[in-house]
């Protein structure tokens, strides 16, 4: 083991020097598959944009009256007129000051901590059935309807790769973005760890009707 | 040897050949099924079993079967046609941004067969010709790169076994015990056997600037999933795959190219991947926003919480696989950690009071599913069972009580608490949560 690995590494270092080694891969393009991909070409899916500054927000905007116009016509008839949601579709309003609730409601107005991140979320996303079809002005111009119907900006607000960036998010601050885990640490004791009499059933899924079937065809059940 | 007449490409090919060598007795039989049609027991050249089988020879033992690539494919026995994905139509409000469930109470082993591993879709299942799919890595990389499929099979291939759960398995049991069901409670997760390249070479093929620190992972749906991965964990034992089981990757699973990033939930493992881009800071993206974080009882989110911590789950018994009556049984069993490796699943039939160890079905392997199996006499009285696992990092399996008392119940994600099922002495099991 020890001596071939002696014997192993200058030949490695040679083979490596020689351009020809892969044995610890690191030079770009040694494989040489695929092909350079040009600004064009990247520029077409380069879609993405950075929740907390903005970073690779298009040129455009829009308006608070023209996000009306177009969410009423793509939009509202899942997430209804006022973004109070249809059905099980989310809501994209409301909740505010529940999120230590019994029943929280996260939502943009509530929960989200970017704006820009709703921006990217409808361009890359929505509407549902045809997926990144607006134009850049139009999600600019939902964002700022949505953010508005949120009570987050005001009626003449315009939304652009500077304004959005600016918007101050109610819930921005709650959140903590490095994992605190693990919750728990229990020793894994093997006799006697709980009192018999202590031993009861809190909570039982018997009689919830909440279960699909598990067998037979496909179950369609609804909530009663 | 006396030739099978039955292997005989002549009686195949021609059942009328005279010249076959086989009693009349079996030849009549032969054309028969041969041409009366290959249908189980519509075979009149058979009696009619007047007996129970055995002593009696079965239909399908005095006929002969369907020949080779009658199902060129293949598929499940007919009679397993229960063994299904199964979704919960009032959870989501469409079929397209859901989640079905894995049969786990029907499974028996560490691999999840492919047309039964969980779905999880955002804009549904795309279905991608491979011939125009392409992987585009650029941001802060020396060498931004457009990859083919073709491109992408001639790297250096590596094959590893890695569980996939969706971070809200259990989740709709965080408030009480709602899923009378093993398939509904536990079945977002599955195994399989993942084929491609690893992450890091593609990346070291592109060259990593040095600001980088981030990747941005996307998908090629309509919903253009996309999450944020620290470079590290890319680095460390992500893979770019094309293969699932040995085979390519089903639509579902992200045909032709998934990635999978070992031990952290679900979401992050992008199907139908088609762009990477690093950077110098993480995206925020509304999947590690909106979703994917955990509202604490304090009203504070955890966000990018990936690991998937150890988790157990007895698969027999359970509500969906009753017992029979007293006497002896197996308590079967699987348990996965992110952390790694599985190093000890304790079973409990008393609620947790005490606690015995199974055993271990080898492979043990990381970041996969671990079976294990306890012996168990049941005296059918009524009993509480439930499983514990212990991982390589020491972390152990909490109950749904210590766990709440961190996190409270609005946290929808991360609920790998113990499972106790309720076994009545009739053999009925019910999924219950303990005080
Ligand atoms: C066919 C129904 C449908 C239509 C039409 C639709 N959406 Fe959605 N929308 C959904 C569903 C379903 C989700 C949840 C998707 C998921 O979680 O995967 C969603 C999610 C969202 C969210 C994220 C909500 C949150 O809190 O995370 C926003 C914002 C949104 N839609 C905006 C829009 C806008 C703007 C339009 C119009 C351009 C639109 N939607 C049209 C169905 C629809």
């Amino acid at each position: 083991m020890y001596s071939s690995r002696k014997v192993g590494l200058p030949i490695v270092a040679l083979l490596l020097a020689a351009g020809g080694g892969r044995a610890g891969a690191a030079e770009p393009g040694s494989f040489g598959y695929g092909t350079a991909a040009t600004p064009a070409q990247i520029a077409g899916w380069d879609i993405d944009v950075r929740g907390e500054d903005g970073a690779g927000l298009p040129p455009g905007k829009g308006t608070v009256d023209r996000g009306a116009d177009v969410y009423a016509e793509q939009c509202a008839a899942c997430h209804g007129t006022f973004g109070e949601g249809e059905g099980r579709f989310p809501k994209l309003v409301g909740g505010v000051g529940s999120l230590r609730d019994e029943r929280p409601e996260p939502t943009v107005g509530s929960y989200w901590p970017f704006a820009p991140t709703l921006w990217d979320y409808i361009n890359r996303a929505m509407p549902m059935p045809a997926p990144h079809t607006l134009s850049a002005d139009d999600v600019y111009a939902l964002t700022a309807y949505i953010l508005n119907l949120n009570e987050l900006v005001p009626s003449e607000f315009v939304a652009d790769r500077n304004s959005l960036p600016k918007v101050k998010m109610r819930n921005r601050d709650a959140f903590i973005w490095t994992d605190p885990r693990p919750d728990t640490g229990a020793k894994p004791c093997m006799q006697a760890c709980v009192n018999g009499a202590d031993v009861k059933v809190s909570s039982t899924a018997e009689d919830r009707n909440l279960t699909p079937r598990t067998t037979g065809p496909l179950d369609t059940m609804q909530p009663k | 040897m006396r030739p099978n007449p039955l292997r005989s490409k002549a009686v195949l090919s021609d059942p009328a050949g005279a010249d076959v060598p086989v009693g009349r007795r079996s030849f009549l039989r032969l054309g028969a099924v041969l041409t009366g049609g290959l249908a189980l027991g519509g075979n009149s050249a058979i009696a009619e079993p007047s007996q129970e089988s055995p002593p009696a020879d079965a239909p399908w033992s005095q006929s002969i079967g369907a020949g080779v690539v009658d199902r060129p494919y293949g598929r499940p026995a007919d009679t397993e046609a229960s063994v299904i994905r199964r979704n919960v139509p009032w959870l989501t409000a469409t079929a397209e941004s859901s989640v079905s469930f894995s049969p786990l109470q029907d499974l028996h082993g560490i691999i999840t067969p492919n047309g039964l591993f969980f779905e999880r879709h955002h804009a549904g299942r795309p279905d991608i010709d491979p011939a125009q799919h392409k992987l585009l890595i650029h941001g802060l990389v020396e060498r931004p790169l457009l990859l083919t499929m073709k491109d992408i099979l001639r790297f250096p291939q590596t094959t590893r076994i890695h569980f996939i759960e969706c971070p809200a398995n259990g989740g709709m049991n965080w408030r009480a015990a709602q899923m009378n069901s093993l398939q509904f409670s536990h079945g977002m997760v599955s195994c399989a056997e993942w084929t491609g390249v690893k992450l890091s070479t593609l990346l070291e093929e592109t060259g990593i600037k040095k600001e980088a620190k981030w990747a941005m992972v996307e998908g090629a749906d309509g919903a253009h999933m996309n999450r944020s991965l620290p470079l590290d964990k890319c680095l460390d034992d992500c893979l770019v795959v094309y293969a699932q089981n040995g085979e390519a990757l089903r639509p579902e699973q992200g045909y032709p190219l998934r990635l999978v990033v070992p031990g952290w939930e679900g979401n992050v493992n992008i199907k139908w991947l088609r762009r990477i881009k690093l950077g110098e800071k993480p995206w925020h993206s509304r999947e590690e926003t909106s979703k994917y974080t955990d509202l604490m009882p304090d009203g504070t989110s955890r966000g990018f919480t990936w690991l998937m911590d150890a988790k157990s789950v007895v698969t027999f018994p359970c509500p969906e696989k009753p017992l029979d009556g007293a006497g002896l049984y197996e308590i079967r069993g699987l348990a996965w950690t992110g952390n790694g490796k599985v190093t000890r699943v304790d079973v409990s039939v008393d609620g947790g009071i005490n606690w015995q160890t199974a055993r271990l079905h080898e492979p043990v392997l990381s970041k996969a599913l671990t079976k294990f199996t306890l012996p168990w006499r049941w005296d059918g009285r009524p009993a509480l069972v439930a499983s514990r696992v212990v991982d390589e990092s020491g972390y152990v399996q909490p109950t749904i009580a210590e766990l709440r008392k961190q996190r409270g119940s609005n946290s929808v994600y991360h609920n790998n608490s113990i499972q106790t099922w309720q076994v009545k002495s009739d053999g009925t099991v019910f999924n219950v949560q303990l005080a």
